[in-house]
């Protein structure tokens, strides 16, 4: 029986239609909401994957990674010293404004590396060599900011050029690719030294101390021995990603403002199929009705109208995602906006077409459970 | 068009006693079929006739067993319909009755051959033999030619020819049809009634038809005719006593 609800389903070619889009644009709707979400969210934590350390030092009242306290330069010897720390470098992380060739500027997002160790370095370089920040004035920069820094010149920027960076000249010795920051801002690296000389004088200037557990112990317990003895803040590099991804939750209107939407997908999506496919069980009344009068039982039809729901829901389903998909492809080619698909997003969609069908299929099976054979016979 | 069996001692098909329905409650509580007796033999082709909301399509559905009743015992070929449960009724239709509609009742979007195998697929008949089966009896009603036509390519007659197919492809012993002519032409109508008349006369079978119809009250073995939710009076066909094809009852 169930090539016959596949063919009454499929053969009412408007509800059919009707039925897919409805459940295709819900899929759509919460799967790209949802990836855009979560490009937002990752580009929060951009730090974490571009400068990478298993241990990051921060002062006591910071709760994120892109809101910098700065600590005293003494803090990096206060970490080296405490048992169970492997290494321990300073790193510079700051917003700063770099000079464009026709007379314009774009903020960058400077990271000062310890030229020592060169801990937090970018992990992808395309050109050039990292032990070169070591001589004056040196820079990497990545591929966003070849792209943002090289508005009025004749050619895209490439090792050997120079730019300003606050009134000071920075030379390019390499290019790297990273993830996007939160603030739009390009990354460019160099060390910790030359850092300090493009940025404004401070007091205290050293963002963070990063630092690495040493050998038989994790890096949680090294967090907590840093915070009991040096009275800083410490945190593994999943707690501050984690701690980072809730601030924003908590404090911005970024959650509610996509939620929304995705919960207007998911109410769309359900009105639409559940409206569309109680109206094709309604149309199907009498067919349905004779079929009981044949000796088809309750379950199933139950199962007829199940089948019917989870084949639109399935298609809907695979229209959705892949449309979302393909719009998540544009984006990340683009650059812009953020987008993120972690596999338990489609299987998180999925579940919802899933309760939506489901739902749509229960007020039919509510509808034919109630159905009195007998009117099959009436006018 | 012979029928033996109703000079023999006919057993009975369908044995309804003292069944009462009513529908709705208090003011509006109306009395469908009021301690209805009625009988239908194996072998013969029984009409009810009467004006409209004496009751006829109510006694017809809880003969099916598609509608409960309040009072009274049903038994369909030995089985007590009052006793059985719901899904036991179900089952027992599944396999004892065809149906047959006024408006035929196919499903447009299954070609003729699919919708005539539906009540072998609800009986669990693997979908090839079932079509099969379905695209022998189709040639039996004459429609060997339009399996694969869809319902709106047929004319009335031969919907309702795939309809009579669909009710007679899993072997059901009791019939049941609900004005089947009374949507066709003349012609057409004997033409289904003659196809009706042929399934009545094996002795296992029982054919029991509501009609308004009087063109094709000459093909009934009997005819109950009721009123205001009673039987009134059943009539014997005395030319189909006597095996004639041609004779003519006049209306109730």
């Amino acid at each position: 029986m169930y090539h016959v609800a596949l063919r009454m389903l499929l053969g009412d070619r408007p509800k059919y239609i009707m039925l897919v889009s409805g459940l295709t644009f819900a899929a759509l709707l919460m799967s790209q909401q949802c990836g855009v979400f979560f490009g937002l969210l990752s580009w929060t934590t951009s730090h974490m994957r571009n400068m990478r350390a298993s241990i990051w030092v921060v002062d006591p009242k910071v709760e994120q990674i892109n809101e910098v306290k700065p600590l005293r330069d003494t803090d990096v010897n206060r970490v080296r010293s405490v048992v169970g720390v492997a290494y321990a470098a300073p790193m510079y992380a700051g917003l700063m404004q770099a000079r464009m060739a026709d007379g314009g500027f774009k903020q960058v997002q400077i990271v000062g590396l310890d030229a020592a160790t060169m801990v937090g370095r970018p992990g992808n370089i395309l050109a050039g060599r990292l032990e070169d920040l070591r001589l004056p004035s040196s820079v990497m920069i990545d591929t966003d900011a070849v792209v943002k820094l090289s508005i009025g010149r004749s050619h895209p920027l490439k090792i050997g050029d120079v730019f300003e960076i606050n009134d000071r000249e920075a030379r390019i010795i390499g290019i790297c690719k990273g993830a996007k920051s939160w603030t739009g801002a390009p990354y460019i690296f160099t060390t910790y030294e030359q850092a300090l000389r493009f940025a404004p004088p401070q007091r205290k200037m050293l963002s963070f101390v990063v630092a690495e557990p040493a050998q038989g112990l994790t890096a949680a317990q090294v967090a907590r021995k840093i915070e009991k003895e040096t009275g800083l803040k410490a945190f593994t590099e999943e707690e501050f990603f984690w701690s980072t991804i809730w601030w924003y939750f908590k404090n911005t209107g970024i959650p509610t403002s996509f939620g929304t939407t995705i919960l207007l997908g998911l109410l769309v999506g359900i009105a639409v199929s559940g409206q569309t496919f109680y109206s094709f069980v309604l149309e199907n009344t009498r067919h349905l009705a004779a079929l009981k009068a044949m000796g088809a039982s309750n379950g199933l039809l139950a199962r007829m109208l199940l089948l019917q729901a989870l084949t639109v829901g399935l298609i809907g389903y695979g229209l959705g995602i892949g449309l979302a998909s393909l719009l998540g492809f544009i984006f990340l080619n683009k650059g812009q906006p953020p987008f993120f698909m972690p596999y338990q997003l489609p299987l998180a969609t999925f579940g919802l077409i899933f309760l939506i069908c489901i739902f749509a299929a229960l007020l039919g099976i509510r509808r034919v459970a109630k159905l009195e054979a007998a009117i099959v016979f009436r006018g | 068009m012979d029928n033996p069996n109703l000079n023999l001692t006919p057993q009975l098909a369908v044995d309804v006693r003292n069944v009462t329905k009513t529908f709705g409650i208090g003011e509006t509580k109306t009395v469908a079929l009021k301690s209805v007796n009625f009988e239908a033999r194996q072998g013969e082709l029984l009409m009810v006739v009467g004006p409209s909301g004496c009751g006829k399509t109510t006694l017809l559905s809880v003969v099916a067993g598609t509608l409960n009743f309040e009072e009274g015992e049903i038994d369909v070929f030995g089985s007590s319909l009052h006793r059985l449960k719901p899904a036991q009724i179900t089952e027992f239709r599944k396999r004892n009755i065809g149906f047959i509609f006024q408006q035929f009742n196919l499903i447009p979007t299954l070609n003729a051959v699919e919708n005539v195998s539906v009540p072998l697929l609800i009986g669990g008949m693997a979908r090839r033999a079932a079509e099969e089966k379905a695209a022998a009896i189709m040639k039996k009603v004459g429609l060997g030619e339009k399996i694969k036509a869809r319902p709106y390519d047929l004319s009335g007659g031969q919907q309702q020819r795939v309809a009579i197919a669909r009710a007679l492809v899993h072997e059901p012993r009791l019939i049941i049809c609900d004005e089947p002519t009374s949507a066709l032409d003349s012609e057409t109508g004997h033409c289904i009634m003659e196809l009706l008349y042929e399934v009545a006369r094996s002795p296992q079978c029982c054919v029991i038809i509501v009609t308004h119809d009087n063109r094709v009250f000459q093909y009934a073995d009997r005819m109950t005719e009721m009123e205001d939710g009673r039987v009134r009076r059943v009539h014997e066909n005395p030319a189909r006593k006597n095996g004639s094809a041609a004779s003519l009852l006049v209306p109730v």
